[in-house]
């Protein structure tokens, strides 16, 4: 095996439910240290990849290699991995202290020794006092974070997470995103991170993959991927987009010029490799890159539309433009502090307008 | 922070060589659950499946002497179609558990429908309290009913106490109807659990909602209730079925001649009559019935069941 | 103002048959001790005398010592060896994704179902083609085939009580399978473990129609029973007999059923 620097190498692997294909030639290349997440929907297959990096699933075609090792046949307790379960999977039948100190029963430590690694790993979660509380007297985020400490005493190579921050409440569950993210520089482990939450997936990761129907549908960082989605089903998953249909003019330095429907003329330079003159396109602008006047302004890329609905939500507004030639409403979003001229109304006529490269061509897919 | 020099050799976690086997076992799920079910199915299979298979093998002999005439031949069939008792006890047994099954289900119902619906707290109270004499012996509990219905049982003697009759009531005892009823009673407590599972499984809300559309109580409980607690009735009725039509305990105490089931002949040509193969292929034509019966009876309920929603 | 909704409100003569559906439940048994403190040696009203006659008298009889000594030898085996396969065969059936497991389980649990006289019977052929004389082994493999669903129905409910990533996470956290059995999944269901030994004990203890068939020239509790039940005048002290094995086989099922209370309502139906 010659892998550059991938720490976890997951090569064509397929999983197969009976006839439920659940992973569809999957490849993805982890880094060491690295904090990935594992983004899709309910279904996608994000969980069962999960679970495969941990053993409890096995590929039916395909090979994962974990620090340079195949994990085929390698049964989960001699994995280097080690799991946050969904549910926490707290030992009903223990205290605190008994979890925490669950795997370390094989390496035979004095009971001195592995007291004091437990409590330096309650000090950690910040539980110091709750050694001896059972199970069943603890709150969704005291379990959070012992099934946290109850894997990391094991010093892993690889911690898995699976949606661990899901059954919390909004307020907390942001509060441990922001403890998460410091203990994974702290602890310096490489973090593999499923959820369902693309806020959430965006402001933990370093890098990660977003998957819908059991494929990796693009596995890069946060921003490219919101930035740069390199096709429209990654683009519609990752916020909200507005498509247009297009055709390349022309390609120029780096970039290309496109017509597109209803917005004539437009350059960026977010294009996919191997584009053609004339070549049928779909482009696409975040509403946050679009803003919205009254009045044409010149020396701008601009458009005229008629303003369709607004939707007020508190530090920014949402409008929809219809443009002529255009079947769906354009989303434009506007931060509040520019809203100094009060509510639009209804079908008045506006301005749309953006900078150039703010569009991207999403390839076909 | 420590966590990344502890006493621990950085390969503590690392890999282990595996066996083949242990490999298989790792790699195929279905590997790993069937060892785990090996010892189970091994015993039923040696316990269940050989034996018949032999039994299905030995109605096909003929008893000589004390021997067995292992030629094939379907002779014990043909008697048993033939001879009129055979069949005539066959369906007295199946005429006999089907009353019973009945009654029972008719009978336990209503008990099984308080319980889901009435019962509040300590709901597992009432559930372990009517479960609680299936698990003890049923020698036992047919044995009290002799001693209730017996010629100088309870009952007789109590109503001649009390001065109602002159002499006992000899049908009370080995009879039709003392097996029915003891039957009935035997397995009330098994027939409930399938029809509380059902009836505890309804979404109260669907009652709520057809009481808001209109309906009475008897029209909520035939147009909602009822269908869909219709699967637990039936297997209800199978659970009792099923067990009762091969009964022996319960008709030789109770039955007397007119109340004997094929359950006591096949005992018979297996002890006193010591004909082995006519005793395998009686228990094989018993077990066929059922089957049959069991089969159509799904089938119908299927049906009407369709029928309803 | 009543406390409780329109669906639930309290019904009277449902009440009322509830109650007379108990009654009539265990009256017929309730006879079995009434009529074994009689001092009458027949059966029947009025009651004559309180005596503790027929139970002294029990206590002299060398042949049902030895019944009751056959029967918990019997029982005991019965109960440890369907457990055993019993824990085995739950944590299969709940935990792995099996190819045909619906059938399979359906087999399991016929012992349920099918009427006894037919496993007797098929059995007794089995064990006399093979030359095998019939004795308690031969009773105990019969026990053991009627008690073994009654084991997996019993600890199916506890496996699905607990989530299985409590499992996975032992694995995850470094146990082999074994460890993580006497670790995890033994502590987990043992109360199941508990009340299979005590209903497995009992139905085995108050087995019939398999020991019936099956046993040789020591007879079971329930044998001994059937043996005297065809002389009158031993009438009072088998009602003594019964009126101690119901006692004690009421208190086993209960203390079973309470320790797997929480587990009750999908008993027997888990498949």
């Amino acid at each position: 095996m010659t892998q550059n620097d991938a720490f976890i190498s997951i090569q064509n692997v397929n999983k197969y439910f009976g006839k439920f294909h659940a992973i569809n030639d999957v490849s993805i290349d982890i880094k060491h240290g690295e904090f990935f997440s594992l983004l899709g929907s309910s279904g996608c297959g994000k969980t069962t990849l999960l679970r495969m990096l941990a053993g409890f699933e096995n590929p039916t075609s395909g090979e994962i290699y974990i620090d340079g090792q195949p994990m085929s046949g390698v049964p989960p307790h001699h994995r280097p991995v080690n799991m946050v379960f969904q549910s926490y999977a707290i030992f009903p039948h223990l205290n605190v202290r008994d979890n925490i100190a669950y795997g370390l029963r094989k390496q035979k430590l004095p009971r001195a020794q592995r007291d004091a690694l437990v409590d330096e790993m309650l000090d950690l979660i910040k539980l110091p006092d709750y050694g001896d509380h059972k199970a069943n007297q603890l709150s969704g985020g005291q379990r959070q974070r012992i099934a946290l400490a109850r894997s990391l005493i094991l010093r892993p190579k690889v911690l898995l997470l699976d949606e661990p921050l899901g059954a919390l409440d909004k307020q907390l569950r942001e509060q441990m995103q922001l403890e998460l993210r410091a203990l994974q520089k702290t602890v310096g482990i490489t973090f593999v991170f499923v959820t369902h939450d693309q806020e959430e997936a965006l402001t933990l990761s370093d890098r990660m993959a977003v998957m819908s129907n059991g494929r990796d549908l693009q596995v890069d960082t946060p921003t490219r991927l919101y930035e740069s989605p390199i096709n429209r089903e990654v683009a519609s998953f990752i916020g909200t987009m507005n498509f247009f249909d297009g055709r390349v003019k022309a390609l120029t330095n780096g970039g290309a010029e496109i017509e597109a429907v209803g917005l004539g003329n437009l350059c960026t330079s977010n294009i996919p490799p191997n584009l053609k003159p004339g070549q049928s396109v779909c482009v696409a602008i975040r509403p946050e890159k679009l803003s919205l006047s009254r009045d044409a302004q010149s020396g701008f890329n601009q458009v005229k539309g008629r303003l369709d609905n607004a939707a007020y939500l508190g530090e920014r507004s949402h409008y929809y433009v219809s443009i002529e030639g255009v079947s769906k409403p354009v989303a434009v979003s506007v931060q509040n502090r520019q809203r100094a001229n009060g509510n639009g109304e209804n079908q008045c006529p506006v301005w749309l307008s953006w900078e150039d490269n703010a569009f991207v061509v999403l390839g076909n897919g | 922070m420590s966590i990344t020099n502890g006493p621990m050799p950085d390969d503590a976690t690392g890999l282990r060589k595996t066996s083949r086997l242990g490999a298989l076992l790792q790699r195929s799920e279905a590997a790993r659950g069937f060892t785990l079910l090996s010892p189970t199915l091994f015993i039923m299979a040696v316990g269940i499946l050989v034996p018949i298979g032999i039994l299905v093998v030995m109605s096909f002999w003929t008893q000589v002497g004390f021997g067995f005439d292992t030629t094939a031949t379907t002779a014990n069939y043909q008697m048993a179609a033939e001879r009129p008792i055979y069949g005539a006890l066959l369906r007295r047994s199946l005429w006999m558990s089907g009353m019973a099954t009945m009654a029972t289900v008719i009978l336990s119902y209503p008990m099984a429908y308080f319980v889901a619906f009435h019962v509040h707290r300590n709901k597992m109270m009432w559930i372990v309290l009517i479960t609680l004499p299936f698990w003890t012996s049923y020698l036992l509990r047919v044995f009290a009913w002799k001693v209730v219905l017996g010629y100088h049982g309870v009952i007789n003697s109590a109503l001649m106490n009390l001065g109602l009759i002159e002499a006992p009531l000899e049908f009370l005892l080995y009879s039709q109807s003392a097996v029915v009823i003891t039957l009935a009673h035997a397995w009330a407590a098994f027939a409930i659990l399938p029809m509380y599972v059902s009836l505890e499984k309804i979404d109260k809300s669907l009652l709520e909602a057809a009481t808001d559309l209109g309906d009475g109580p008897i029209a909520r409980f035939l147009r909602i209730t009822l269908p869909l607690s219709l699967p637990g009735v039936i297997s209800a009725s199978l659970l009792i079925f099923i067990p009762t039509t091969g009964d022996y305990i319960t008709p030789t105490l109770l039955g007397g001649p007119d109340g004997a089931m094929i359950g006591n002949l096949i005992q018979k040509q297996f002890g006193a009559i010591n004909n082995w193969p006519m005793g395998a292929a009686l228990s094989i034509i018993l077990m066929l019935s059922i089957g049959a019966i069991a089969v159509s009876f799904m089938l119908i309920a299927n049906f009407v069941r369709k029928r309803i929603s | 103002m009543s406390r409780h909704s329109y669906i639930k409100r309290p019904n009277r003569p449902l009440q009322f048959y509830a109650a007379l559906f108990l009654v009539v439940l265990y009256l017929p048994v309730l006879f079995l001790p009434l009529f074994s403190f009689n001092t009458s040696i027949y059966v029947k009203f009025p009651l004559t005398g309180f005596t503790f006659q027929w139970y002294v008298e029990l206590m002299d009889r060398e042949p049902v010592w030895a019944a009751l000594m056959n029967s918990l030898r019997v029982g005991i085996t019965t109960s440890i060896i369907s457990t055993g396969f019993g824990v085995f065969a739950a944590k299969a059936i709940t935990r792995y994704r099996l190819p045909g497991k619906g059938p399979l389980i359906g087999f399991i649990m016929l012992p349920l179902v099918v009427p006894g006289i037919i496993f007797g019977v098929a059995l007794l052929v089995l064990i006399s083609r093979l030359g095998i004389q019939l004795s308690l082994v031969t009773v105990t493999v019969g026990h053991v085939i009627v008690c073994l669903p009654f084991a997996i129905a019993t600890m199916i409910p506890r496996f699905e009580g607990f989530d299985p990533s409590v499992e996975e996470a032992s694995a995850d956290l470094g146990e082999n399978a074994w460890w993580t059995f006497w670790r995890v999944t033994f502590p987990m269901v043992f109360p199941g473990i508990l009340a299979s030994l005590l209903l497995t004990f009992t139905v085995s203890f108050d087995e019939f129609i398999m020991a019936f068939f099956l046993s040789g020239t020591d007879p079971t509790l329930p044998m001994y029973i059937w043996s005297q039940l065809r002389f009158p005048k031993e009438f009072p002290s088998i009602l003594a007999l019964a009126s101690i094995i119901l006692v004690v086989s009421f208190a086993l099922v209960f203390l079973g059923q309470w320790l797997n209370r929480d587990t009750q309502a999908t008993d027997l139906n888990s498949e």
